[in-house]
This record gives C-alpha cells, structure tokens and sequence, in this order.
C-alpha cells in the first residue's frame, strides 16, 4: 500500500466519534470506583464507631495516606495516557505515601510502648485486609487500563505501575473506613501487601494491553 | 517557512480535522508525512539500521496518529505530539530487528525541516498493512483508494449502506493496527 492511499484511506474514515481522552479517564475512574463503592457499601460497610474516631489522630490519618497515594498515581495514569504526556510532579508525588507512613511509624514507635508494637502490628484484621482491598481494587484497575489502552500510552511499565498504585489507593481509601485497626504499623505493613499484590500483576500484564 | 509557523498552520488544521473537516485532516496528514519520513530517516541511520522500514515506520506512524488523534490535546502544540508517536513506531520497527533501543526525546523534540526527499516506490509497496486485511476489507480500501473520499460511490459499487462502508473501514484500519501490535511479539 502506497502512503498516500494510506492517507486517503485515512480521510475517508469518519465514522468514528471519538471521545476527548479527558473526559472518557474522568468517566472510568468514577466508573471504577463506583464498583469498589458498591462492594464497600454492600459488603463491608462504615465501621461502628466511625465518627468518634474521626477525633483522633489515627484514624484520620489512614486517609491522608491511602488519598496521597491515589491522588498522584491518578494523576500519573492521566499525564501518560498520551504519547507526549509529561509526568511532571506527579512521579514525585507518588513517593508522598510511603515517606507519609515511615514519619507515622517513626511516631508511632515512640508513643507506644515496645511490648504493644507486634499487637498493633498485628491488628485485627490483617488477613480481609490484604484481600479486601485487591477485591475493591479490581474494578478500578480494569477501569484504568482501559481508559489507557483507549489512550496512547509511551511508557507502559510505568503506567501500569501506576495504574496499580491508583486502584491500591482508591480501594485503600474505601478500606479504611471499614477497618478496625488505625496503627501506622498495621497500615505500613498490610496496605502494602495489599497494594504490591494488586501492582504486581497489574506491572507483569497491563503493559501488553497498552499496546497500540 | 519556520517550524513553529508551520506548527501552528497543521494545528489550526487539525482542529478543524477534529471537527470534521476531511479536507483538512487530509491536507495535515500529506503535510506532515514528508517530516515523519525524515525523522524516521534519520532515527533508522542512527541505529546503523537500513532505510528498507522508513516507509513502514511513516504507515504505522499515520495509522497511530489517525486512530489516537483523540489523545491530542487541542491547546497544546501538534509537533511533539505527533513526534511522541513516530519516536515509539521507530522504536518498535527497531525492537522488532532485534536492538535494544533507548532513543533519546531530544531527537525527537522538533519536527525536523522536511527537504523533499525523493521517495523509492519500491519501499512504499512493500508496506504490510494490507496483510492484515481480509479479501472483501481489501476490496473495500481499494475502492476508497480510487474514488477519493466518496463513501456513497463505493457504497453504490459493493451495494452497501454509507453507514455500513463507514464502520467496515474503520474496521479495515483497526485489522491493520492489531496486525502490526502483534507483529511486536
């Protein structure tokens, strides 16, 4: 084929209505995480004492954390689902989590005494912890590499990793308001289990479905 | 004419093109093919690779651009827009020969000045594209090929609705997308 019947070809394709990529990624993460809040609402709920906690500092804090993660991973998806997408703050910014939690940990070995570390490390809900949030995080996920395989995405790797990062944060954010345990020890140490499993396979598959 | 002129009049075109002039989406595709055949050129030669995918590279270049155009951002500038794209086709074409590749942005961070490069014919035919393509979608291409951009001939001739032309075109180039993404692995 000759590239100018190419380009002819091309032109006479306008069948197409293309959504504008802005609006379709804003559609697919409210999309994604309906599903994850659907779930929460249905399955798992606000836990009880919820608003009194809502006073301390703990509590609170989970959101600060799981938001700081979701926020600029989102971000990240959005900024590489086009081919001249620049990362920007954004790459940065997604470390704001981690340092978050290691400063709360540092806090949290200070005030509570050492014989009460591996309780509240423990917690009491380790295990639906590191499955709940997977499970709220699937439909964000799906939702994500999908927009970015209607984008055109550059790096893929790292877009899936942020794509993986994204879905941990919004399910996380959900989780937290169900979960009983507001130690930083536990949130350090679960959430992250919980997240690498939701990064993991997104890193090992996701690049393939970016293809374009 | 200077490059960012020339950016600002494919940019003015392609926004028109977004809003469905097809007299200027094919007047910016022809415009900017000469520019991507260059930067394809040059990226190949920098690789000590042949120029026999240059033609290849400016086909998948022009399929990506036509079924991303979405991904563009009207306010922003089309160059490295388009340039993003036909750095990641060069960078397939080379992978698919086997290097490993880390092209630098910067190469890519202009449109370079387009000198009219004469084009070897043979190179355009041994394009793939159409491989991807069953023997009716190939009838199809060939028709709009040779009537332009009248959808409602080629309807006539394969006795069709316009509706149904349109969308088994849009297939036609979506076959041949997929046909190259699965030639990468």
């Amino acid at each position: 084929m000759k590239t100018d019947d190419l380009i002819k070809t091309l032109a006479a394709d306008t069948v197409t209505r293309n959504w504008p990529l802005g609006w379709t990624f804003a559609v697919a993460i409210l999309a994604g995480f309906a599903c994850a809040l659907a779930y929460f609402l249905l399955e798992l709920g606000v836990r009880a004492n919820a608003s009194e906690s809502l006073g301390t500092v703990r509590f609170p804090f989970k959101f600060v954390v799981t938001s700081a993660l979701a926020v600029p991973a989102i971000v990240a998806c959005y900024r590489l689902s086009r081919p001249d997408g620049d990362l920007g703050w954004a790459g940065w910014a997604m470390l704001t989590a981690p340092v978050l939690l290691a400063a709360a940990i540092a806090l949290e070995l200070f005030s509570v005494p050492q014989d009460l570390w591996g309780a509240r490390l423990v917690g009491r809900n380790a295990v639906p912890c590191m499955y709940l949030i997977p499970v709220m995080a699937l439909g964000p996920l799906f939702a994500i590499v999908a927009v970015l395989r209607y984008g055109a995405v550059t790096r893929p790797r790292l877009a899936a990793l942020a794509a993986g990062l994204a879905a941990s944060g919004l399910a996380a954010t959900l989780y937290a308001a169900h979960c009983p345990d507001d130690s930083p020890l536990f949130v350090a140490t679960w959430y992250s289990i919980a997240t690498a499993i939701v990064v993991l396979p997104s890193v090992l598959f996701a690049p393939r479905l970016m293809r374009w | 004419m200077p490059i960012g002129n020339r950016d600002d009049v494919w940019g003015e075109l392609m926004r028109a093109s977004l809003a469905g002039d097809e007299h200027a989406y094919s007047a910016v595709l022809k415009g900017i093919t000469p520019a991507i055949r260059m930067a394809a050129r040059r990226g190949l030669s920098r690789f000590g690779a042949g120029e026999s995918d240059v033609e290849d590279i400016v086909q998948e270049a022009l399929l990506a651009i036509h079924l991303k155009r979405h991904t563009w951002q009207p306010s922003k500038p089309l160059t490295p827009w388009i340039m993003a794209i036909v750095r990641n086709k060069l960078i397939d074409s080379l992978r698919r020969r086997g290097h490993r590749v880390h092209v630098p942005i910067e190469d890519f961070a202009e449109l370079l000045p387009s000198e009219p490069v004469e084009q070897s014919l043979d190179a355009q035919e041994m394009s793939v594209m159409l491989e991807a393509l069953q023997p009716r979608q190939r009838e199809l291409v060939g028709l709009i090929i040779v009537q332009g951009h009248s959808i409602s001939d080629v309807a006539n001739r394969l006795e069709m609705k316009d509706g149904a032309v349109r969308v088994a075109l849009h297939r036609c180039l979506k076959a041949m997308a997929a046909h190259y993404r699965s030639r990468l692995s």
